[in-house]
Order: C-alpha cells, then structure tokens, then sequence
C-alpha cells in the first residue's frame, strides 16, 4: 500500500489587508518601488485571539464537510505550526479535543516553519507504510503576522496567515508520496528568528526595545526579524541543488514533472530560481497573489486551488520545494 | 561580459528605467524608485550571470554599478 494525499482543504481569516491598506500606512515606500514583483496583492490578518490551532480546526472542519470525512475515522493528527497555544499540552491535543477525533488517534506538535509541509508528509507516509495507519490529518497552520512589528514594512507586506489540512490515505498503486529530501544550514538560524519569549530569553522590558532591521524596517527581539536579503541569497543557492538531488534520488528529471510547487515565499524568488534551474515558467503553479506567504501553510494552500484551478488533476506528478525558517529546505514529489 | 553590456543588461532587469540611465559611474541606491526589491534584482542578476552570491555585507559596500560589476568579475574565477 502507497501513502499519497486524498484530499486537501484550506481556511482563510476574513479579515484582508490590501495592498491599498499597506500603501496609505507606508506612504513613504513608492508605488513603483517593484514591490508588485513579490507577487502580493492581499494578505488576510487573524484576530489578536485568534490562534493557529482555531484556524487549523477550521480547515480541518472544512476538509471534513467538503469530503464527508467523518472525524472517528482519523488515525493520527500531525499539527505543524511555530505558534502553539500552551507551552505545554500540545496544540494537537487542543485540536484531538476539539475535533472531537477518538481516542485511539496519535497527536503529534511539529515546530517547522516554511520547510513544514514535506516533513509532515514524510512522518504521515511512515505511519501509513511503515505502521499500517490508514487515515492520517496534516493541519499546517500559521498566526505569523501577530508576530509582526507594526513598523516592519518588509514582512507587513510579505506575510499572511492561513491554514491547511490534508489527509493523507493509502491506495493500492505503486506511487503516491514519494522520496524526499531535507536539510539544514544551522549557521543561519538568526536569518528567520523572534529572539526573545522562549526558553533562552524570557521576554523583559527590553525586548521591546526597537532598532532598524537591514531593510529599512523597525522591528524588536518579541517580534518576528527577518534578513529578507540572507534568505534570497540562501534560496537562489540551496533550492535549485534540493531539486536536482530530488530528482536524482527519484530517477525522475524535469521532463517528468507536471507542477512545481513552490514555498510561496516571493514569485520573485521562485522566478530567479527557475530562471537558474531551466524550470519552464509554464510548469510552476504560484498562489500567493490572495494570501502571500503563509509559511507551512503556503505549499498545501497552493497545491489546493492549483487542483481547483486544474493544473494539478489525478495522475498528476508535483515536486513540492519548501524552504525557510532554520534556515532548512525540504522535498518531495508526490503522484496525486 | 564587460561593463558596459552589465550596465545595459543591469538596466533592462530593473525594466522601468529609461534607456541609458544606468552606466558604471552609476550610483544605484539613487536610482528612481529605489527599493529593497532592486537589491534582490541585482542579487539574482549577479548569480544567474556570474555564478556568484553577494552577501548582505558586500551589496552594502557597493555604491556604483562598477562596483557590483567588480565583486561579480571578482569572485567569479
């Protein structure tokens, strides 16, 4: 038996910022500063009590109304977020309660960022093949923009927040997810970081304290810093070896590829690394335009409306390229 | 690639300048419309030509076009 995805479902906050709203806020930063070239046009912001464990229970709803999935049927529940509603029980725990799923169902917290979703594949395909479960639910979920400084006009623009959830089954085909991919650049943790309110810097008055950020933004150790230029550079350099490895480790090559699925950190990005690895533009499916970059949440959401829209249908070969926080990257290519 | 065509090409990429407004005395940073976003242009133009990153370091010191044209030939041999 072969894992691979039944089904995917995703939840959007309805509250939207729009590129008109960023705009009229930073009035300094010009209309035709090549901004568009991101690929943003509106992102949609969750309430301040609202969390991602709520927007990942949405989805999960979704997918089971939308599906007519009944909830006793599911297995384990992986919950891959950076945003977790207690330091401890684990947030799939809130959800198992909420979602009312039986008691003989895993949970499991997964605290990956962008580089989120083919790690939480690759953990449901080892239930499913190694273990023999059969119905396994992925939320991915992110609240990144409550971690956002007011001031930091770079990831005000960039970010959004969103949820997803897949089941993954298994079927009686020879492929479905396949081989996969990962890796970590250590030494560039500081690129992608909220520094202080863990356990290594509890949060003081201090760190509220505001300095520039390298791209002409404010932000403070409570909130989200990112060195937007580190994390271009680490993606023009790491993504188009991971797509090579993967490809080699499959005995598969472009040609083979029917969709490239992207983080959605920046189409400006994903078009530098395809321009660099020979990827035809044509083949690359890009839904950030609505929702931006919604960190593990982003490749699902994608994969989702690119099945909706039917560039990705049944049959269908996908290499799913996920990279960021850690810095760390991580793939797959799955047959849906 | 000499100076010259990086100039012209550099141009082009940033697509909404007029021709001829970028030359190797250029000093980037003054350019219309200037954003973080052109620096990630320049990044991916430079790697995608020259096989070369600049660092966040480099790309500040840089002032002129010359000077990228310089890092790119630099530490690309």
């Amino acid at each position: 038996m072969k894992s691979y995805i039944k089904a995917i479902s995703y939840y959007l906050p309805p509250k939207t910022y729009t590129n008109e709203n960023y705009y009229t806020e930073f009035s300094e930063v010009e209309i035709n500063g090549r901004l568009d070239k991101i690929g943003v046009n509106e992102r949609h912001i969750v309430a301040n009590n609202i969390t991602a464990s709520d927007i990942g229970i949405k989805a999960a709803e979704i997918l089971f109304k939308d599906y007519s999935i009944n909830p006793k049927s599911i297995d384990f529940i992986i919950f891959c977020a950076l945003e977790f509603d207690y330091i401890f029980p684990a947030s799939s725990i809130i959800i198992h309660q909420k979602l009312n799923l039986p008691p003989n169902c895993g949970t499991m917290d997964l605290a990956v960022g962008c580089s989120g979703y083919p790690y939480a594949l690759s953990i449901a395909k080892g239930l499913i093949e190694s273990s023999g479960f059969k119905n396994i639910l992925i939320i991915t979920s992110s609240t990144i923009t409550k971690n956002i400084h007011p001031k930091d006009k770079g990831s005000r623009y960039i970010f959004g927040d969103g949820s997803a959830a897949s089941l993954i089954s298994c079927r009686n085909k020879n492929d479905g997810i396949g081989q996969f991919i990962f890796g970590s650049d250590s030494n560039l943790h500081k690129s992608i970081i909220i520094k202080d309110g863990g356990a290594r810097n509890p949060l003081t008055s201090s760190s509220y304290n505001d300095f520039n950020d390298n791209q002409g933004g404010i932000t403070n150790h409570a909130h989200l810093n990112m060195d937007g230029y580190a994390v271009f550079n680490f993606g023009i350099k790491v993504v188009p070896n991971m797509i090579d490895d993967l490809l080699l480790k499959s005995n598969l090559t472009k040609e083979d590829i029917d969709v490239f699925i992207f983080h959605q950190a920046n189409v400006f990005l994903i078009e530098s690394i395809c321009k660099k690895s020979d990827i035809p533009i044509g083949k690359v499916f890009n839904y950030m335009e609505k929702v931006g970059n919604t960190v593990s949440a982003s490749i699902p959401i994608a994969l989702c409306e690119a099945q909706k829209q039917g560039k990705a249908k049944t049959g269908s070969k996908v290499l799913l390229a996920a990279f960021g926080v850690g810095l760390s990257w991580s793939s797959t290519i799955i047959e849906l | 690639m000499d100076i010259l065509e990086f100039s012209a090409k550099l141009e082009s990429e940033f697509e909404d300048l007029e021709k001829g407004s970028v030359t190797p005395a250029t000093e980037f940073r003054n350019l219309p419309g200037w954003s973080s976003m052109h620096a990630l242009i320049i990044i991916a133009f430079i790697d995608l030509n020259f096989d070369v990153i600049l660092n966040s370091t480099e790309l500040k010191e840089a002032k002129t076009v010359n000077d990228l044209y310089y890092l790119a030939t630099k530490k690309n041999v």
